[in-house]
């Protein structure tokens, strides 16, 4: 997978499935460039300071990225 | 479907392109009655290996993750192999459309043994009779050889794409079952009155009833692969799956064998020239900074569509489409699934210059305007 900057967040690429997805905010792109780093999405969450309310909509964002194999759960 | 955001996004341009056609040569073996880019004979002035590598560096740096590239007859540039390796070297991948002339077995195994290359062969129908009438006699068989060798060498997945006419629109079952037998996909796209297809378009583009069976067919089949060719058809109810917008100069462009870089994969034509990538600033300058794509980044008036409620859903259809049959971009694509464009052709537009010309002078024995 590879990510490229964009005004609104970012584009990540999927070279195998050669899928494409829209990362529409800069705070998901930071969360994603450094979610292997944490043992769960929700750990990311706090490490990257995102706010609370903002959680739902930032585990349907990973969801996708599941589905779409950009995330492989190690 | 796209959330409406991302549209909006999208419609604004991107930093860099999304997907980039760039047609390696004018040289080709065939000569389709439907060229896009009305290939046959090289341009003295294409670019060399050195420019061509430059290039890629660029892309490289501005993360274009790959290529479409094509031409012209790709395979036949001797360098060819060279600048696919170079690309994928890059982080660049690359997927080439080729007529299958020069896919034999060492080349299908090289393939395969490839990340990051995907292969798309040509035809125009699922029987030689009714893709030689387009490609050129022979050009069935040489791409079924092709196939076979690619099949052969276990190449899951190769591409076969075919240009969607009058004729050969009663045959998407079996190109289905086609590529079922190769473990190909299906890639499907629109006919445009571009290049050589000027001159045919009248004569090969699918009517009204095809347009809806066409339609069908692909909304029971979102694997089928499309490059948002139709979305015009989407005023014909649920959208296709795809952007459904028109990308030129937002997230699609061009690059010419000579260099020239153009807004529309299907409109190379002085109008839609934003430069050279032998500019100063090169391709990034082009694609950020070049009017004609800054234009065409600012919001489009609806023109003539405006009254027309399926506009949200087909956008006003392709800007290819319209320039080349001489209709107004802001008003309804040539083939309008709601019958405004077939309204203004019957007044006979005139039509711009066919734009640039590589024909063969001996090989196309279709009647043209040229």
């Amino acid at each position: 997978m590879a990510l490229r900057p964009e005004p609104f967040g970012a584009l990540a690429y999927h070279y195998d499935n050669r899928r494409l997805n829209f990362l529409r905010s800069p705070d998901l792109v930071r969360l994603i460039e450094t979610l292997d780093r944490y043992p769960s999405a929700r750990a990311a969450f706090e490490a990257c300071a995102i706010a609370d309310h903002r959680w739902p909509s930032f585990e349907r964002a990973l969801e996708a990225l599941a589905t779409s194999e950009f995330l492989v759960a190690q | 479907m796209t959330p409406t955001g991302t549209t909006e996004q999208l419609k604004a341009g991107l930093d860099a392109p999304i997907c980039l056609t760039w047609e390696l040569t004018y040289a080709c073996n065939l000569g389709c009655i439907h060229c896009l880019s009305s290939s046959g004979r090289r341009d003295r002035r294409e670019l060399s290996t050195a420019e061509a590598e430059r290039v890629l560096d660029e892309l490289a740096a501005l993360k274009v993750f790959y290529v479409n590239i094509g031409g012209g007859e790709p395979t036949i540039r001797s360098d060819f192999w060279a600048l696919v390796q170079y690309a994928v070297d890059h982080g660049i991948g690359v997927k080439f459309s080729t007529n299958g002339s020069r896919i034999d077995a060492a080349a299908a195994r090289r393939l395969t043994a490839m990340d990051y290359v995907d292969v798309q062969i040509s035809i125009d129908g699922a029987d030689a009779a009714t893709n030689d009438a387009v490609r050129g006699v022979g050009s069935f068989e040489t791409a079924g050889t092709a196939m076979d060798h690619l099949y052969g060498a276990g190449f899951e997945g190769f591409k076969i794409s075919v240009v969607m006419t009058r004729h050969n629109i009663g045959q998407l079952d079996a190109l289905e079952v086609l590529a079922a037998r190769y473990r190909a996909q299906l890639r499907l796209t629109r006919l445009r009155p571009s290049g050589r297809g000027a001159d045919t378009w009248s004569a090969l583009h699918p009517t009204h009833d095809q347009q809806v069976e066409l339609y069908r067919w692909l909304r029971h089949r979102p694997e089928v692969l499309t490059g948002d060719s139709f979305f015009h058809l989407s005023a014909l109810g649920e959208p296709l799956p795809g952007l459904n917008l028109c990308g030129a100069g937002r997230v699609v462009c061009l690059i010419d064998p000579v260099g020239d870089v153009y807004a529309c994969p299907f409109v190379l034509h002085d109008d839609f020239r934003a430069g050279s990538v032998r500019d100063q600033g090169g391709f990034t300058h082009l694609w950020r900074r070049s009017e004609l794509f800054t234009e065409l980044r600012r919001p489009q008036s609806a023109g003539a569509c405006a009254s027309c409620g399926q506009y949200d859903a087909c956008g006003g259809g392709c800007m290819a489409a319209k320039f080349f049959t001489g209709l107004p971009l802001d008003g309804p694509d040539p083939e309008c699934v709601k019958g405004h464009g077939t309204a203004l052709l019957v007044r006979s537009p005139p039509r711009p210059s066919p734009g640039i010309d590589h024909s063969r002078r001996t090989a196309v024995a279709f009647p043209g305007r040229r």
